[in-house]
């Protein structure tokens, strides 16, 4: 390999990690309501367009910074889920039906709602957030003069990836020591011991919604810098964060991680090796090739636990 | 009276264009008859043998592509579509089918959905084939009266009604319903459930991609964003089963006509018509809360319902 | 001739053994007891007949063909047809309906599938039940039907577990009845049952199981004096 090719592959390879960092971010959210609720929510990626709107209007309106706004669209996005968990999901659950599949296709309606009131409040226009440092970056060469080849990092990608591992974390330190966060994955494991452990599972899947919201909220704000903003954009990463929780094991936040981090790679490769229009195709190459050699994710790797069907 | 209920509306309804309605009226019946069809072939598979598809577009678009490719490719007449999607459609239903059958409930709906999008990015990707985004237009249609493809359209729909109501009234409806109920029960009465899954996608696949190919025909223009399209095909088709009924034989055709004509109304009035996607979650949020079995399904709740409210004004 | 052959059968989840080691043969025409304390491994050796497991260790015969590895419908179609303790009906099915989806296994038309439903269901004495929606029949119903369905599947050798649990005496003389008349048929019965005076009057024999090993088989009144049995169930008696 030339050295022009090895720096082609590196950078190929930095935007995918980076890129990875915030997947995982919307992953997570999704796999923690996969693992509770056992529903799906196709209203994913509408969530987190509401969260950029969020951040979008903060900027325009009052100059705030779109990182400052995660502070504003985490919360926000969380009543907005437990509203949706508590006043939707909650009675379809309740009602008699043929079809079991009824809890996806309501997250569908809701999806089809706030994707719609978007467009007849704020048209169907893309839109981007003029931030200073939209095209700054850091290069090698910078810290390295002498380095043989040449890198640079993106300011408000890194800035997001950050941010990203940051929030992880932090979910990570409320799932493993706080009292509700082992709620959470107790009910996550088995609904009907957990309650009759005493776990308020009722009001843990309430919570779980919400942070899941939460979750993809914070996440539209960090791709506000470096994404286009326009009122359909949630299906393409409902999708997303739907491969994600295939690739990285149902219900794992580990493998949501990792699942996030090898999409992003891979979808890097894809566009920058075969085309850009084919990096959606990877992703459901990725998917499938998933489900047929590897049906339990990445986390029945890291088990390698053998369950009945 | 309610044997013969399926004759009386098809003769109402073949007699239709011979009162002299306008064209526009006529478009709208023509698209109510076919979503019909693609209701009922979708309740096929969804309602009946309990696979929920978030991604009927899939078949539809690859019937309307085997029409349009047929034409602007090899210069043939799209009307030979139809017959072709059927072989199309059927080793195309195969190949997915492997793929998604191996996943059950919500999981499967997921993989569904997912098809429909790879085949729409596909085909822009394929410009060779499909002339890609640009779409492909037929430069002649066959007719400039709508009536012929008025009774095509029909007689499209009836043959998928009696289809799917001779299945259903056969082993293989036995079995589908069976299959819905409990796999594991259907799996160890005997009843190869792959088998019959595989069975149930096809046939509702081609139904399905035989509907596309009358679209191409008819419409005349077709590109990856339309005939692959997630909100418009897959999800107004389930959104057509579920407001008409789940697992009923007339719950697509009366769900059909119901969001095609809310569609066309919204669509006049000023100021709404951008709006219409959120009236149509919300109308589906509705359903599903209060109508879990659509209109047709939930007839005797909804008479209850609205019987209730009368007495009590 | 020997019906069904299992032979030194085990299965393991996640390295614990449910079933180690077990041998036993049917013989045509027979009723036989499948008896043990809760978690002997009764039904997943039902599992492992009828094909939901695939054993991990060990064949299974029937009628001298293996049919170990061989998927439930592919068992069903050669002529084993099981109940389940937790009774599967298919819910929004009518009592008929319900019938019918088994029927279909042997027969193509629908006329034909009709005639063994009605026939079935007069049998095991569901006829005023015939139009009922499956999910509101009461429990002994239920359990009846599930004898049904897998009557209607035509089988040679019927797997039948707990089908007496939580009936009245009333119910349970009826079903012990039908199963007379199963055998009658020419029919040959396994049984899971917890109810000891049942299970040791219609068995011809028994084979118990403990911790998923096989510790006894012979006739009802040898294993009614087997010490290791009594030993068996007296424990779980002192600890329950």
């Amino acid at each position: 390999m030339t050295s022009v090719q090895i720096e082609v592959f590196l950078q190929t390879l930095i935007a995918g990690l980076l890129l990875g960092g915030l997947y995982a971010l919307i992953g997570l959210g999704m796999t923690l309501i996969m693992g509770v609720m056992k529903i799906i929510n196709l209203a994913h990626g509408e969530l987190m367009m509401v969260g950029m709107y969020i951040a979008y209007w903060m900027f325009v309106l009052f100059n705030i910074d779109p990182y400052l706004s995660v502070f504003i669209a985490t919360p926000a996005l969380f009543f907005l889920g437990i509203a949706i968990q508590k006043f939707l999901v909650n009675p379809v659950l309740k009602v008699e039906s043929i079809l079991p599949e009824n809890q996806v296709i309501l997250t569908v309606g809701i999806g089809m709602v706030l994707a719609n009131l978007a467009t007849v409040f704020f048209k169907s226009d893309y839109r981007s957030t003029p931030v200073a440092y939209a095209t700054n970056a850091f290069y090698l060469s910078d810290f390295w003069e002498t380095s043989p080849i040449e890198l640079s990092l993106s300011v408000p990608w890194t800035v997001s990836f950050v941010f990203a591992v940051v929030i992880t974390i932090t979910l990570w330190f409320f799932l493993a020591k706080t009292d509700t966060g082992k709620s959470i994955r107790a009910t996550a494991q088995d609904l009907e011991a957990a309650f009759l452990m005493g776990v308020n599972v009722k009001l843990m899947r309430v919570i779980t919604f919400g942070i899941g919201a939460g979750l993809v909220g914070a996440a539209g704000c960090l791709f506000l810098p470096i994404y286009y903003l326009f009122p359909s954009l949630g299906g393409q990463f409902t999708l997303i964060a739907f491969v994600i929780t295939i690739l990285g094991g149902l219900g794992s936040t580990i493998g949501a991680i990792i699942g996030g981090l090898v999409l992003g790679v891979f979808e890097s490769m894809t566009a920058t090796y075969i085309g850009m229009g084919w990096a959606p195709v990877g992703r459901f190459v990725i998917f499938v090739v998933c489900l047929i050699f590897l049906p339990g994710g990445v986390a029945s790797l890291l088990k390698r636990k053998k369950f009945g069907k | 009276m309610k044997k013969f209920a399926p004759f009386i509306i098809l003769t109402i309804l073949a007699v239709i264009p011979l009162t002299g309605l306008s064209t526009y009226m006529l478009h709208i019946l023509i698209l109510v008859i076919m979503w019909s069809a693609i209701g009922m072939s979708w309740n096929l598979l969804g309602g009946y043998c309990g696979q929920v598809s978030f991604g009927h577009a899939a078949y539809f678009g690859v019937g309307a592509y085997t029409a349009g490719i047929l034409y602007s490719k090899l210069g043939l007449s799209p009307w030979w579509g139809v017959p072709l999607s059927i072989v199309v459609v059927s080793v195309f239903s195969l190949v997915l089918g492997f793929i998604v059958l191996r996943l059950r409930g919500p999981f499967f709906a997921l993989a569904t959905l997912a098809s429909g999008e790879v085949m729409r990015i596909t085909t822009e990707n394929l410009v060779d084939l499909t002339g890609g985004a640009m779409g492909i237009l037929i430069q002649k249609r066959t007719w400039v009266d709508k009536t012929w493809y008025f009774y095509i359209i029909l007689l499209i729909a009836a043959s998928t009604f009696i289809l799917v109501r001779k299945l259903m009234e056969s082993k293989l409806g036995y079995y589908f319903v069976a299959i819905r109920e409990d796999q594991d029960a259907a799996e160890s009465l005997g009843i190869n459930t792959t088998l019959y899954k595989t069975l149930a996608l096809c046939i509702s696949g081609v139904l399905t991609g035989i509907a596309g190919a009358f679209y191409t025909n008819y419409m005349g223009y077709i590109d990856p964003h339309v005939a692959f399209a997630l909100h418009d095909i897959s999800i107004i088709t389930i959104m057509i089963v579920m407001v008409g009924g789940v697992a009923t034989y007339w719950g697509p055709f009366v769900g059909a006509l119901i969001m095609v004509l809310l569609a066309e109304v919204i669509r006049s009035m000023p100021g709404l018509g951008t709006a219409h996607q959120t009236l149509f979650g919300v109308l589906l949020i509705v359903i599903i809360i209060f109508l879990p079995n659509g209109i047709v399904g939930d007839y005797k709740k909804l008479k209850r319902l609205l019987g209730f409210r009368r007495a009590s004004t | 001739m020997s019906m069904l052959q299992v032979k030194g059968v085990s299965m393991f989840f996640g390295g614990l053994a449910a079933i180690s080691d077990v041998s036993f043969d049917i013989k045509t025409g027979e009723i036989v007891g499948l008896i043990g304390p809760n978690g002997a491994g009764k039904t997943t050796m039902f599992n492992v007949v009828n094909g939901f497991y695939h054993p991990s260790k060990g064949e299974v015969f029937f009628m001298d063909k293996k049919i170990s590895g061989l998927k439930p419908h592919q068992i069903c179609k050669l002529g084993i047809a099981r109940t389940f303790q937790v009774v599967k009906p298919l819910q929004r099915m009518s009592v008929f309906d319900n019938v019918m989806a088994s029927a279909f296994l042997r027969v193509k038309t629908r006329a034909q599938a009709v005639e063994i439903s009605h026939e079935t269901i007069n049998f095991t004495g569901l006829h005023d039940d015939t139009d009922v929606i499956s999910k509101s029949l009461p429990l002994g119903k239920r359990k009846k039907l599930e004898i049904a369905r897998a009557l209607a599947t035509q089988p040679e050798l019927l797997l039948l577990d707990e089908s007496f649990a939580g009936l009245n005496p009333s119910e349970l003389d009826e079903s012990i009845e039908i199963i007379r008349k199963i055998k009658a048929r020419g029919i040959t019965i396994m049984i899971i049952e917890h109810h000891m005076k049942v299970i040791m009057s219609i068995s011809d024999s028994i084979v118990v199981l403990n911790y998923g090993e096989k510790i006894a088989e012979g006739a009802p009144h040898e294993i009614g004096h087997n010490p290791l049995v009594v030993e068996a169930y007296l424990g779980e008696a002192q600890s329950a």
